[in-house]
């Protein structure tokens, strides 16, 4: 079956490239709009009592939905297509990363943000040379868990017309064409692994050696 | 809302079969991983192994691993809850490790000196102090299972996603609308409820 599965995608280069392409620039568009939205707003409100509590308990109910519901919640609101696909991964994205730029900004010792003003840092200096480094490596940490939701979610996006590797597997499971499957569903859980992966690697890259 | 007034009976009964698939994969899970659970919080190499096993079975996207299934068992309600049993297991067995792990070592010595016996220490000791743990654990797998099937409906296990599947394919908004909002609803509910149980074991833990 596995020797069947390869053939197709020997046979299939280009449908091939094509799913795995609209896949990972699904799932990299996803996840760069919601670092541009999540990452500014979470450092703005980590400062605010009230609004990191607000938007913390907010991002917690955001991120028990079903990513399929969200998906499929697109579609009466915005149609079909890759659009509506990278609004409703952008939306699954957007909790963990929130949820972790706040708990990473508030989580920094008080004392280290006290002896930065003491050496006469700016409210922007302290927030681009002490709060954003110190907050990195739990930032990261929530962009991994955010790219392995969104990979997995854009799977999804083939219900509502999205396309990436998910229509090799409905298509296998709509005609019993178990190979045929198979080349969605074995490269999309590597590219899950990967991304899993290469954030892991990224955050150990980006903590400041005083944090390692 | 009309097709709701007109329907109810439709979502009421996705909504039952989506609640018991989904429990019988918990219970299912929580008989096992409180058995794997105890026995792995004294192996530190397990316990390892345990943690490595939640990592990497928690990043295999749903639909693939549902589908990876279908060759060794078939569509229908056994995929999905065995898909399901998989990924809570791990991640309960993790939990109730890690919590029997965490209770304290003088506590421990404190009840072994009282005289009490391997079974008394874990039933009256480290199950007790493990618990808050364990349920935070439950909270995951409960949202994760509930998750799963809501996709399991693509391999005809039934429950909500039949609705969202059978109105994008009829290109009925009312129903799809139905089908993810009440998974939703449902999903918030669990969740909210096991992190209040969550709260008030940990408080009743500290008093």
């Amino acid at each position: 079956m596995l020797a069947e599965a390869w053939l197709y995608l020997l046979g299939h280069p280009a449908q091939f490239a094509k799913a795995l392409g609209v896949h990972v620039s699904l799932s990299l568009s996803a996840l760069a709009l919601a670092a541009l939205i999540a990452v500014p707003a979470g450092v703005r409100l980590a400062h605010r009592r009230a609004g990191a509590l607000a938007a913390i308990n907010a991002a917690n109910v955001g991120r028990t939905l079903p990513s399929l519901a969200v998906l499929a919640l697109a579609m009466p609101l915005l149609g079909t297509g890759f659009l509506p696909s990278l609004v409703a991964l952008t939306l699954i994205a957007l909790p963990p990363v929130l949820i972790n730029t706040i708990v990473g900004v508030r989580e920094i010792d008080p004392d280290v943000i006290d002896a930065a003003r003491g050496m006469g840092m700016s409210g922007r200096e302290v927030l681009r040379r002490i709060e954003l480094p110190l907050a990195v490596p739990v930032i990261f940490a929530g962009l991994r868990t955010a790219a392995v939701q969104v990979v997995s979610g854009a799977v999804l996006a083939t219900f509502i017309g999205g396309g990436g590797l998910g229509d090799f597997i409905t298509a296998g499971i709509a005609m019993m064409a178990l190979p045929l499957m198979l080349v969605g569903a074995i490269p999309v859980t590597l590219l899950s692994i990967g991304a899993d992966a290469l954030f892991g690697a990224l955050q150990r890259q980006l903590t400041p050696r005083g944090l390692q | 809302m009309s097709w709701f007034a007109r329907n109810w009976d439709l979502v009421a009964i996705a909504l039952y079969e989506h609640v018991l698939i989904a429990l019988t994969a918990l219970a299912i899970a929580a008989a096992i991983s409180l058995v794997l659970g105890v026995w792995a919080a004294r192996r530190p190499r397990v316990f390892a192994a345990t943690l490595a096993v939640t990592g990497a079975l928690y990043t295999i996207p749903t639909l693939a691993f549902l589908a990876l299934l279908i060759p060794v068992v078939g569509l229908g309600k056994a995929n999905v809850i065995i898909a399901m049993v998989a990924f809570s297991l791990v991640i309960m067995t993790r939990n109730v490790a890690t919590g029997i792990r965490d209770v304290p070592g003088d506590m421990v010595e404190a009840a072994k000196g009282m005289g009490m016996s391997a079974r008394q220490l874990l039933a009256r000791v480290e199950f007790p102090l493990a618990l808050p743990v364990i349920i935070a654990g439950l909270r995951i797998a409960t949202v994760t299972v509930i998750s799963v099937t809501t996709v399991g409906a693509y391999v005809n296990a039934g429950g909500l996603g039949t609705l969202i599947f059978d109105g994008i394919a009829t290109d009925n908004p009312p129903k799809i609308w139905a089908g993810a909002l009440t998974a939703c609803a449902l999903a918030v509910v669990a969740d909210l409820a096991l992190a209040r149980l969550e709260d008030m074991l940990r408080r009743r833990r500290k008093a």
